[in-house]
């Protein structure tokens, strides 16, 4: 047998229900290589002990017909875990444990699975390296002092270091898929509306999508099966005919129609980039499925119209951190000061500035020329998908304009650090689902991902794409060791 | 257009952020840069464009306003900073 860490999560699956290997064996595999992880600083939480505790119980009386027998699991630090703290990235929930327990976790709890731990995120998920977490930078475990990405940059890089099998991120503007793209993970955004948002701590409640990441499509389509469920506790959670996704997978995508967007062909796209894409294209013709050219027409609006909405929403739902229910309080002389000096101190710099441009959108005698404009224009970005999705089943693009970059690289300039979500902020607009897989790597042998965008609710479908491609890339991670210690 | 120190300091007013000079500073350069990428927009004519608020085309469901939680009030006060039996403690606002 494979060395634990190294197996997929569809091999350890197997190898617990064949009796072949025990939950406490494989738990205590990915604490040992966890501990040895520090360098990397993935974990904001360890629930080691606790998780061991319940893979002993799991092995005493085991039920294998669970689909995530006794698998230990970290997860992003965004979702509410009971009893065990929840800081998303941020100072101002440093001390926060929540009573209760998101759907999406809890999902994956009653399915067998064993919270490992809470992974680092870029603070609120308002990033897109990692960089702007209370709890420091995270290692892209690829190369020293490279970027994992974000904001789930704490997944994808516990992910590629096998520390956990799979994980669980969230996705406002390319937080799952950026940082699968640059970790040669893959990583799934579904449909809005498909998990449910419950105990999610909330950015954008518009954007928001949990999704799941692995180093497979086998084991994102299991995790994503487990995951995604209508939950009245959610209103905006839908009711729509689930999968099981993993049973359901096929390599035959013969016949397929797949679009390709000419406005990806972004300025100064690195030629690697473009490279990667042809290759895509190719590869996708191997597997049976036609290419046929598109237009979306207002993909260059993307950005722009997501940094109004993303903004005008964070500002109204961190208005909660006041100091008084929950979370860091600093003193002030009377309430306002209190106020005042608690958001000051305990959120970062990142999320103060989305803070204030939220509010500035929103404020009067600006609400119409901007936020109203953005609401429209998102409108015309989700009428380019409602018109090409007439002609085709999917979409292929890259997953990013670049490879991972240093760390420090583009932390003076915001507007170079949104740019990073160009392919994967328009996907989040209009509400749709989009895989990133590995594809390739660039010249310094950093990973690149390519992005199949589906019809709402159409996860099956690019699923089987991605099935399809992957067999035919061969997508080998070279991770060394190098952070162990 | 550009935002001033004044604006500034009248939104962080808003968000209940407190600016020092410096920092007001910084923060008017960062979203001016930011405000000037926006301002992209305005080459698009969406007169008679509807805004798309959610993207979830089904309505939203209504349910029955029905009790469900069981006695929660410590879990509630649990997390918080500072309380006193059953109350969140803020500085006073009542001379």
């Amino acid at each position: 047998m494979t060395e634990i860490t190294k197996q997929t999560l569809s091999d350890l699956v197997e190898n617990i229900k064949k009796k072949k290997v025990s939950s406490t064996e494989v738990t205590k595999a990915f604490i040992e290589r966890s501990k040895k992880s520090k360098k990397l600083n993935t974990y904001i939480t360890e629930n080691f002990n606790a998780a061991l505790d319940k893979a002993k119980k799991f092995d005493e009386k085991p039920n294998l017909d669970l689909k995530l027998p006794g698998i230990p699991i970290a997860v992003k630090d965004l979702f509410c875990t009971k009893n065990v703290r929840t800081t998303a990235g941020s100072k101002i929930l440093n001390n926060f444990i929540p009573t209760y327990e998101s759907t999406v976790t809890k999902n994956i709890w009653n399915e067998g699975g064993i919270l490992l731990g809470k992974l680092n995120c870029d603070e609120f998920a308002m990033g897109s390296s990692n960089e702007t977490s209370f709890f420091g930078n995270v290692q892209n475990p690829i190369s020293q002092n490279l970027v994992p990405g974000g904001s789930s940059g704490g997944s994808a890089s516990a992910l590629a270091a096998q520390l956990t099998p799979v994980t669980i991120g969230t996705d406002t503007g390319g937080s799952i898929r950026q940082p699968a793209s640059f970790t040669g993970t893959v990583g799934l955004k579904p449909t809005y509306g498909s998990c449910s948002r419950y105990g999610i701590v909330a950015f954008a409640s518009s954007l928001d999508q949990a999704g799941p990441m692995s180093q497979n499509v086998k084991d994102c389509a299991l995790l994503y099966e487990v995951i995604s469920s209508y939950d009245k506790k959610d209103s905006t959670s839908i009711d729509f005919k689930r999968n099981n996704y993993s049973q359901k997978l096929t390599k035959d995508i013969k016949g397929k129609k797949i679009g390709v967007p000419k406005e990806y062909r972004v300025d100064n796209m690195p030629k690697e980039i473009d490279e990667l894409w042809q290759k895509g294209i190719k590869c996708i013709k191997n597997c049976g499925a036609e290419i046929i050219e598109i237009s979306l027409p207002h993909t260059s609006y993307a950005l722009p119209t997501y940094y109004i909405v993303a903004p005008a929403e964070a500002s109204s739902n961190l208005a909660r951190y006041d100091g008084v229910k929950y979370g860091f309080r600093a003193e002030g002389k009377n309430l306002i000061e209190m106020y005042e000096k608690t958001r000051s101190e305990g959120f970062g710099e990142e999320v103060q500035r989305r803070i204030m441009i939220g509010t500035y959108v929103l404020s009067s005698g600006y609400y119409d020329a901007y936020y109203l404009k953005a609401q429209k224009v998102r409108k015309l970005i989700k009428n380019d998908f409602d018109e090409a999705y007439k002609k085709v089943d999917a979409i292929l693009t890259p997953s990013t304009p670049s490879s991972a970059f240093k760390i420090g690289e583009k932390n003076n300039d915001p507007v170079s650090m949104y740019l990073n979500d160009i392919f994967t902020v328009p996907v989040n607009l209009a509400g749709l689902p989009g895989i990133s897989i590995p594809a390739g790597h660039d010249s310094q042998g950093y990973p690149l991902g390519l992005q199949i965008i589906g019809k709402s609710f159409d996860e099956q479908n690019i699923i089987n794409i991605a099935y399809s491609m992957e067999e035919k890339i061969e997508f080998k991670n070279n991770i060394k060791d190098w952070w162990i210690g | 257009m550009t935002i001033d120190l004044k604006t500034i300091k009248h939104i962080a007013k808003l968000s209940r952020i407190s600016v020092n000079d410096t920092k007001a500073e910084k923060l008017a350069d960062d979203l001016n840069a930011i405000f000037k990428f926006i301002e992209k927009l305005n080459e698009l004519k969406t007169e008679k464009i509807k805004p798309l608020t959610s993207v979830a085309e089904t309505p939203l469901k209504l349910r029955t306003d029905e009790v469900k939680s069981e006695n929660i009030r410590e879990d509630i006060i649990k997390n918080s900073p500072e309380d006193n039996q059953d109350y969140f403690v803020v500085p006073k606002v009542i001379e």
